[in-house]
């Protein structure tokens, strides 16, 4: 897993786009405690910035109703949720028992030695992040690397080189 | 309502319904660990160690979680369930440093003692033990330290700071090995929106949050925190003769024993150097204006005397005046941090041993607005319901006071009532406030129009049909001239004159109005105007429109300053009233007191502490005798008040500090604090509850009601009393809302309420239940009057006066707390941030602020809370005293100044001052 002690400050206000912002509203009404809107409102912030910054969650708190820390405690639970800013292509990569016991490691070892980046780094250029991440639920099928939300099952480091060789 | 039977360890219990299977077994002293339960927080279920075995449950189900049922069977402890407990603390020990030598926590360790109980056996820990890495401290906050090494991640200070503080300062971060207690974005305490209550140091089971310095006490006082009017009961930790700790007094109906900032770490002021420990006397040839010069030591104006010498100039002093000028020449000042017992004795002083009426507090600079509009509204001039009620009402509106920095705890309660029943809050207020920010509805009115914005909300009330027709037909009078005056107050002119948006006006006239009980709070925002009376009577005018009074969850509550203000006011410490607000110009009742005090009394009303210092610059009153009050910080127009102060022929000032009006003194006699005396004070809500004894005093300083009875003695008016509970006995005769009240009754945790008729009278939560105690109650036409000072071009900005959370007062006490010191050194002043771009100042730049009255320098705050053409000053700090700038004048008839509104220029200070040398003690 990333480093994911620090919030970061960009310094400039967070507000949803004017498509959020309805979205927003359509969903609270959902739910009985708008506290339980923290999840998808962090969603909604990282799908519009690419990630999640400290004006985001104070956004998310005051819009909601809750304490930034609040919104902060369920940020750094999911590792779904990018509190920096991430690469173009995202790959997260499982280190849970059977993708790790199936040869997760060649992979993150490939990551540092050739590509250059550990767990919760970028790539210089910003064209990839990579962090390891639990169990992503396709242990039948390990191991998994998940890029930009996409599954790819089966890996081995030939076919992550080849994956990788995809990606432009 | 039905009990529920059942059997825990063989044992039958019998408890209420909705109880936790935790709770029923600690009912009968069966204890069972647990790590992450506290009574004051909801079941959270997270340490496991709870768990107990209940027949025809599956596995071990945590007791802290599982209501009670009929007939259940419970075993609290078997061989698994021991086994299942003692892996969990071995896992949370195999974690922790086992320094617990070295631990401030020591025996109160949660952690240790759980483990000792279920004895974890060492070779399972060598086994576990696994350290990865050590967590530095943080240290940031002055009053506690954060080592989450010792952290054992029960949540507990989480769940405080959110159900309990309503705050939400730190939350449990991240996820596995990595979880942890952090503040928002894992900023050091200091930095955070903390508010350094230390509600979670005292909850903490571990040593993981800890105060600084800490030191376990070697016995406890139980006695009231003496920082404001909410009266919140303490436990004073002693060891030697020093308070090492505070904790809150759970089994207290105020505070259910949460305390804020000052009222937990601001005890230091006690056993600062600077108390005073023996009388002093002016040294010969030094003029009473050297006390003004800057820098001077009390050394280079007095010398050290004994009792009898002080007492004898004392005395000497004020008989001169007697003799030569007569005795409204005479003037006595109280002071609300003085228990009941010194504040009647006090007035008894200034009136059978001194034979003026010229007796008044400082209550004149808060609520004497107050006072006076509500006897005229309601027949008592004094918070109508209790502190529940506030935390029962469907709907709060606060007007003119920063509830979360003056009265903390009652805050809290508010919002546990917001947060636990979504009751709505409607603030008013030029600044937005903690408060404002979560209220449903803020309203920024200008300063000095609350007038306008009540009649206007009250407007919009009749016009929709929303009023109380029953209440106000069978309870009340004076409504048709009221009503007639309210026409001209259509939320649309309102809107002119307050600049709020007239729709705003309205949806909050209408939520107020809809919700089925409702409570206003208010504070000085609303009593420090010349116009103090009328707005103040607008709010009561609101409540009884409304059927908002003597019913629960209802109420009209202006929250009391000082701690014993409340006290202060009952007792007669103001100069047209005896005790229990019998009014001096009433025959019979001064021919009461005349008989009860065994001498002839003066039948003038005397002036009023605003007067006094005009009369004394006038050359009319020319000698004072001024307990534990400090006019030379927190009289208005400070030059004006230095000039009179200094003119007068004689001054004594009894205090417990060289305050900056004692400096000015002939004579300084040293008092005992709250924590050297036993007596009583009297909160907001009219609950006298005991102050006791915990320290002896320092040096040769005694009980202000001692020094007291001695001066009276030689000024030919004998006073003896055994002990304080005397005064307090001679107090319930002469005073028939206090006709209940003595020290033995009061021994109970949740003192009585006044009125308390007689010795078998429970005291009196709520006034006005079935009628007013004036009879009916009254509405009164109230017409918008602007405020005496208006922004001009040479005076553009809108200065308004207040308080910070950390301080008390002219700071005397609080200044002199290293906790409280360090947290606010400082005065500033806040400004929004555009106001500071057109005058071109920076953040913590000095700047100069000058009114008509004088000009100061000051630090610079940007503080987008603040409206544009608003500027916000704190009047604690000596360095940059705001009263220099503030406006004498008062209201007619309260004579309260007003504080609220004068009108300042700010520019760029053209040199910046010296900054002392900080030495905080």
């Amino acid at each position: 897993m990333s480093d994911r002690s620090q919030l970061i400050s960009t310094g400039e206000s967070f507000a949803f786009d004017a498509e959020r912002d309805a979205e927003f509203e359509r969903l609270v009404v959902r739910y009985p405690i708008r506290e339980s809107m923290i999840m998808p409102a962090l969603w909604m912030a990282q799908e519009q910035a690419g990630w999640i910054s400290a004006e985001a969650i104070e956004y998310i708190a005051d819009r909601i109703g809750t304490f930034p820390a609040k919104v902060l405690e369920l940020a750094t639970f999911y590792t779904m949720y990018q509190l920096k800013p991430v690469g173009r292509y995202h790959i997260c990569v499982c280190r849970t028992l059977s993708c790790w016991l199936r040869g997760k490691q060649d992979i993150v070892d490939y990551l540092a030695d050739e590509i250059g980046i550990k767990p919760g780094e970028m790539t210089e250029d910003g064209k990839f992040s990579f962090e390891e991440v639990e169990c992503l639920g396709h242990c039948g099928t390990a191991p998994v690397v998940q890029i930009n939300g996409e599954f790819h099952e089966e890996m081995d480091l030939k076919k992550f080189k080849a994956l990788l060789a995809t990606l432009t | 309502m039905k009990k529920i039977e059942l059997v825990i360890d063989g044992q039958s219990v019998s408890v209420a319904p909705g109880t936790t299977v935790l709770e029923a077994a600690r009912m009968v002293g069966i204890y069972i660990p647990t790590l992450c339960h506290d009574p004051h927080l909801e079941p959270y279920g997270a340490c496991r160690l709870c768990i107990v075995r209940i027949d025809g449950m599956r596995g071990l189900p945590t007791s802290c979680t599982t209501p009670v049922q009929q007939n259940m069977s419970v075993v609290t402890e078997d061989e698994e369930i021991t086994r299942v407990r003692r892996g969990i603390v071995e896992l949370a020990l195999a974690d922790h440093p086992s320094d617990c030598l070295t631990c401030v926590k020591s025996d109160e360790c949660e952690l240790r003692r759980v483990a000792s109980y279920l004895g974890v056996e060492k070779k399972s820990l060598e086994h576990l033990h696994k350290r990865t890495h050590v967590a530095d401290l943080d240290t940031s906050n002055p009053a506690f330290d954060f080592d989450r090494n010792k952290c054992v991640l029960c949540g507990i200070c989480v769940r405080v700071c959110k159900e309990m503080v309503g705050l939400g300062a730190i939350d449990l971060c991240g996820r596995g090995y990595e979880t942890r207690v952090s503040t928002f974005a894992g900023k050091q305490w200091s930095d955070t929106i903390c508010q350094s209550c230390g509600e979670c140091v005292e909850h903490c089971p571990t040593g993981a949050l800890t105060p600084k310095r800490a030191v376990i006490p070697q016995r406890e006082v139980k006695t009231l925190c003496p920082f404001c009017g909410v009266g919140c009961s303490i436990y004073a930790g002693v060891r030697g003769n020093r308070i090492v700790r505070v904790r809150g007094d759970r089994d207290n109906p105020v505070s259910m024993g949460g305390l804020c900032v000052k009222g937990r770490f601001g005890y230091d002021f006690v056993n600062h150097p600077d108390r005073l420990t023996t009388p002093l006397i002016r040294k010969e040839g030094v003029p009473r204006s050297a006390g003004l010069a800057q820098n001077v030591s009390v050394e280079d104006i007095f010398s050290p005397a004994d009792w009898d010498e002080a007492l004898s100039v004392a005395a000497a002093g004020l008989e001169e005046i007697l003799d030569a000028e007569g005795a409204d020449a005479l003037a006595v000042l109280s002071s609300a941090k003085c228990t009941n017992e010194d504040n009647y004795l006090i007035q008894k002083f200034a009136r059978a041993a001194l034979h003026t009426n010229n007796v008044d507090h400082c209550a004149r600079l808060c609520h004497a607005s107050t006072v006076a509009a509500a006897i005229e509204s309601f027949g008592d001039g004094a918070m109508s319901n209790s502190v529940s009620d506030i935390a029962e009402a469907e709907a709060i509106f606060i007007i003119g006071s920063n509830t979360t920095e003056c009265h903390p705890i009652i805050a809290r309660r508010l919002k546990q009532n917001i947060r636990r029943n979504g009751a709505r809050l409607i603030v008013a207020d030029p600044r937005r406030t903690e408060l404002a920010g979560i209220a449903e509805k803020h309203l920024s009115h200008r300063p000095g129009t609350d007038v306008a914005l009540l009649n206007a909300m009250m407007n919009w009330i009749v016009e929709c049909g929303l009023h109380d027709h029953r209440f106000i037909d069978e309870r009340c009078e004076g409504f048709t001239p009221f009503l007639e005056n309210l026409k001209e107050y259509d939320p649309d002119r309102a809107a002119l004159i307050t600049g709020v948006r007239a729709d705003d006006i309205r949806e909050a006239a209408e939520l107020f109005a809809r919700a089925a009980s409702a409570v206003i709070i208010y504070g000085m925002g609303i009593t420090q105007h010349t116009t103090g009376v009328d707005n103040v009577k607008s709010v009561a005018n609101l409540l009884m429109l409304t059927g908002n009074m003597g019913r629960k969850g209802t109420g009209f509550s202006p929250l009391r300053g000082q701690n014993n203000v409340q006290g202060a006011c009952d007792m007669g410490a103001l100069p047209t009233v005896y005790p229990g607000y019998q009014r001096i110009d009433d025959p019979e009742v001064r021919a009461r007191f005349t008989t009860a005090w065994g001498i002839g009394l003066n039948d003038r009303n005397g002036l009023a502490l605003t007067d006094m210092i005009t009369a004394a610059d006038r050359g009319t009153l020319h000698g004072m005798y001024i307990i534990g009050e400090n006019p030379l910080m927190s009289e208005p127009h400070l030059e004006h008040t230095r000039t009179a102060i200094t003119k007068l022929r004689f001054l004594a000032v009894q205090d417990i500090f060289p305050t900056e009006t004692a400096l000015l003194a002939d004579v300084i006699l040293p008092a005992t604090c709250f924590a050297e005396t036993t007596g009583t004070f009297t909160n907001t809500e009219r609950r006298i509850q005991m102050v006791r004894r915990a320290l002896n005093p320092p040096g040769s300083a005694r009980p202000d009601w001692h020094i007291i009875s001695d001066l009276s003695c030689r000024l030919g008016y004998p006073m003896s009393y055994p002990d304080s509970s005397a005064i307090m006995d001679e107090i319930a005769r002469l005073t028939p809302i206090y006709g209940g009240i003595s020290h033995r009754r009061l021994q109970r945790p949740d003192g009585l309420q006044w009125p308390c008729w007689d010795s078998r009278h429970p005291g009196t939560p709520r006034l006005h239940e079935h009628r007013f105690t004036r009879g009916r109650g009254k509405f009164y036409a109230v017409s918008y009057k602007p405020p005496a000072e208006i922004p001009s071009t040479d005076f553009p900005l809108m200065l308004t006066t207040g308080r910070v959370l950390e301080h008390f007062h002219t700071g005397s006490m609080s200044r002199r707390s290293r906790v409280l010191e360090s947290l606010k050194p400082q005065g500033h002043l806040d400004m929004c941030g555009e106001d500071a771009r057109i005058i071109g100042v920076q953040a913590d730049e000095f700047i100069l602020v000058s009114s008509p009255r004088g000009k100061i320098t000051v630090k610079v705050r940007i503080d987008n809370n603040v409206p544009r053409g608003t500027v916000f000053m704190a009047f604690h700090w000596k360095e940059s005293p705001a009263n220099v700038l503030t406006n004498s004048a008062v209201d007619p008839v309260a004579r309260i100044p007003e504080y609220k509104v004068s009108s300042v220029l700010v520019t760029k200070a053209a040199h910046v001052p010296p900054q002392a040398e900080k030495t905080i003690h």
